[in-house]
């Protein structure tokens, strides 16, 4: 056979190109009874037209390929931002297996969360036992110092009541009585990834503060990084809160967990947010989000009941950037440093060094709702102009200060939101509207290979290319990231279509 | 979020019981009295509001939800009506009979009125939750920061206190980690034998009261047929005073208790000792019978 070679195994990119495997393929495709290969290609241009995409549009049942993901998902990113806190799914364990794989996959880390492993018996007769023995089980294996506990489905509709039970598990004795046991309710069949981390994130705050509210602020602001993925991201919000000389609490700070040194040993709880400072928050100045939708009731919980003062900025691309700078600035006092006004000046260089290619690019782009008003932050400041935006997980607000900061500028006139679409709905709109490039997940490789329109991989998840979640896309380097990323898409497409020999290769430059 | 100083109480009993007819008949005597009234119907049925509204059916969040898609989609103001002296009514909703879930019914449209502020400036918020506490979705009233006082709809029948004993229950089960109260027992008379001191006894056994025994009038089920509650009805009836001794009895209610549910054989013994069911003799007497009359046919 093609692979009894030991000393040659071949990668299955190779493997089933051989004559035996094809031949397989053949004969299978054969027993099948499968369709001539014009007869496909004839369809597969058929879903190329406008009479497709209008097909396309009606369609009311079905979606192919969402850009979001499940409520438990963002609760337990939330989760592993706190002190060894240790996220506690209640519910199946499938669920939960996708959940531990999604996120390894995209930052190549291992990602603890555990089960209440509901099984046929729990979903009729209520989940209580599962959660006392899960609860009891996790406490003593893992040694955490908090247990994050969300929904998945099931347990939801069956209705089961996470506040009666944790108090009854502790009535049991499955963890301490004044041990932390935040919870969130997390139904995916409502919202997506960002509400569950709206949820937990809340829920969280909730547990660890009670009791905690103090005569006097402790002068910091904290920070709410919202369903973030850059692990840079959070480190340059570090950097420009030590750079200006602020005290901050950041809720939460996954950054160790989720990009841990690799030393030899192995941390199941690498960094986090101490749960003193994270119960401290309640007394902060102020809290500033870096996401609006996911962190909505989050902050309506701290308006409210903390009678603190909150804040969206998406520090963007560079007005993004100075805005957020400004604020801080603003809410405690401290000048902006020389060293990033430098930093502004370099980006800023940097961008007129590749206007050029970028003025007039028409461009689509997916992702989760605070995602896609930073990217078109950047994109509207450099001259693209921006087409089809599909956002699955969209809302009217969102829509309205979307719609608002497009016609704040010349180049956002030809926009179109997509709210609720899937990138099934985005793939016609690609054929039948092309765009000069798109950015997107991992997930956009297909639009990429069929459309053959250039991709820029922005968002969550990246699971095809490594190492983009180490970096910022916040702050001027972050908007230095972004060009850069954008810029050389389009320049090695370029080069891609200017590479025929004594046809195209007239314009294959050795500069750009 | 819910504002703390809204009472929120539920009437929970046996299917067929009254609930929707006297917590609506209750609720009207309390609209009277000025009380600020929200009505939540927690049955799929959704007649938890006729009386007030003057019609068949109202809009409810779940259908209205499953037409647009999502809930999300759906506006407060589309479900909150506006009923008799001002009560404000609303519906969850839930499938038709033998699909879906309804538990997962009621979760979702008391959610959603949370959500978008249902929960304010009102004295008194009522949900009609439908027969027994069958699975979480129906205790959903009885949470934490939802219903704090529970009134129980039975009779003198039998399987009226068998289903008002289950529900005492389920509120025992929800006391220690929800804080729900039993407020009491109303009993809508079904004209059963001694049924005043047998619900006064069964209230003494499960640590409750007696709140108020309703008498049976035939004029309830002419306010019904009309679409009215007695008291818009027939004001000056014998009987629309008797729900507004019942209002005021709920509104100065200060007995709210941890309930203590007996068992079966309780039960039954307590029938037994009110001469309902004659004793295990006469018991076994009936089955033999019961036994010959079949073997008859």
């Amino acid at each position: 056979m093609a692979q009894n070679d030991v000393n040659k195994i071949k990668d299955h990119a190779e493997l089933f190109h051989q004559d035996e495997y094809q031949e397989l393929f053949a004969a299978k495709k054969e027993f099948e009874g499968g369709h001539a290969p014009e007869v496909i290609a004839e369809a597969a241009e058929w879903t190329k037209s406008w009479e497709y995409r209008e097909k396309n549009f009606a369609r009311e049942a079905l979606t192919v390929n969402p850009a979001k993901a499940c409520q438990p998902l963002g609760a337990i990113l939330a989760a592993v931002g706190f002190e060894k806190t240790l996220p506690f799914v209640h519910g199946s364990q499938g669920c939960v297996a996708y959940f531990r794989s999604h996120f390894t996959r995209h930052f190549k880390e291992p990602f603890s969360a555990v089960s209440s492993s509901m099984t046929e018996d729990a979903a009729v007769f209520g989940g209580l036992k599962n959660m006392i023995e899960g609860l009891a089980n996790s406490y003593s294996l893992y040694q955490p110092k908090m247990i994050a506990v969300c929904t998945t489905c099931m347990a939801e509709v069956i209705g089961d009541d996470l506040q009666a039970f944790i108090k009854t598990s502790k009535e049991e004795g499955s963890v301490p009585h004044e041990y932390p046991v935040p919870y969130a309710h997390t139904p995916s069949f409502v919202g997506s990834h960002i509400t569950g981390y709206d949820n937990m994130m809340k829920g969280i705050l909730n547990t660890l503060t009670a009791g905690k509210k103090a005569e006097t602020t402790n002068g910091k602001i904290n920070f709410i990084p919202g369903f973030e993925t850059y692990i840079g991201n959070l480190r340059e919000i570090k950097r420009f809160a030590e750079l200006m000389g602020v005290d901050y609490t950041l809720l939460a700070d996954n950054s160790e967990y989720l990009d841990s040194p690799n030393n030899g040993e192995y941390n199941m709880y690498p960094g986090g947010t101490p749960l003193e400072a994270a119960a401290d928050s309640i007394n902060g100045e102020a809290t500033i989000a870096f996401q609006a939708y996911s962190t909505t009731k989050t902050r309506d919980y701290i308006e409210k009941e903390w009678g603190q003062k909150t804040y969206v900025a998406r520090p963007v691309g560079i007005r993004g950037t100075d805005e957020f700078l400004m604020k801080l600035s603003a809410l405690t006092g401290k000048p902006i440093p020389k060293e990033l006004e430098d930093e502004r000046g370099r980006a800023v260089d940097a961008l007129t060094d590749s206007q050029a290619w970028l003025h007039g690019k028409r461009v689509a782009y997916y992702g989760d709702p605070d995602l896609v008003i930073g990217l078109t932050q950047f994109l509207l400041e450099v001259g693209c102009e921006p087409v089809h935006i599909v956002v699955t997980n969209s809302n009217d607000v969102f829509e309205a200060e979307l719609r608002a900061l497009l016609d704040s500028s010349p180049f956002g006139a030809n926009a179109t939101i997509w709210g609720g679409k899937d990138l099934w709905h985005m793939r016609s709109l690609l054929f039948t509207e092309p765009v000069d490039f798109f950015i997107g997940n991992s997930y956009g490789k297909y639009l990429w290979r069929d459309t053959h329109t250039p991709m820029v991989r922005i968002g969550y998840p990246i699971f095809d290319r490594h190492h983009l979640h180490r970096y910022s896309t916040y702050g001027y380097s972050g908007t230095i990231n972004i060009l850069n990323w954008v810029v050389n898409t389009i320049l090695d497409e370029l080069d891609r279509n200017t590479i025929i020999p004594a046809k195209t290769d007239i314009s294959y430059d050795l500069i750009r | 979020m819910t504002d703390e100083s809204i009472r929120q109480i539920a009437f929970y009993g046996k299917g067929g019981i009254g609930k929707s007819t006297t917590s609506q008949n209750t609720i009207a005597g309390m609209a009277e009295l000025g009380q600020r009234v929200m009505i939540v119907g927690c049955d799929p049925k959704a007649d938890s509001t006729r009386l007030m509204l003057h019609s068949k059916a109202q809009t409810t969040v779940l259908h209205l939800a499953a037409e647009r898609g999502a809930v999300e989609d759906v506006e407060l103001e589309e479900v909150l009506l506006t009923g008799y002296r001002d009560v404000r009514c609303v519906e969850s909703g839930g499938p038709e009979p033998g699909v879906g879930c309804a538990g997962r019914g009621i979760i979702t449209a008391i959610n959603f009125l949370e959500e978008n502020g249902a929960y304010e400036d009102l004295d008194f918020v009522s949900y009609d939750v439908l027969g027994d506490v069958v699975c979480g979705g129906f205790a959903m009233p009885i949470r934490e920061g939802k219903a704090q006082e529970i009134y129980i709809v039975t009779s003198g029948e039998m399987m009226a206190m068998y289903a008002a004993n289950n529900i005492a229950r389920g509120v025992l089960k929800y006391a220690h980690s929800g804080g729900v109260r039993l407020g009491g027992l109303i009993c809508n008379s079904r004209k059963v034998d001694r049924e005043l001191e047998l619900i006064e006894t069964l209230a003494k056994r499960l640590n409750t009261q007696l709140l108020h025994f309703v008498p049976r009038d035939n004029i309830v089920q002419h306010a019904e047929l009309r679409r009215m509650t007695v008291i818009e009805y027939a004001p000056d009836s014998q009987q629309a005073q008797e729900y507004r001794t019942l209002a005021n009895k709920i509104i100065d209610n200060k007995n709210l208790c941890i309930p203590t549910p007996i068992t079966m054989d309780e039960l039954e013994d307590l029938l037994v000792e009110f001469g309902i069911l004659g004793g295990e003799e006469e018991y076994q007497k009936a089955i033999q019978q019961g036994t010959k009359a079949t073997a008859g046919v």
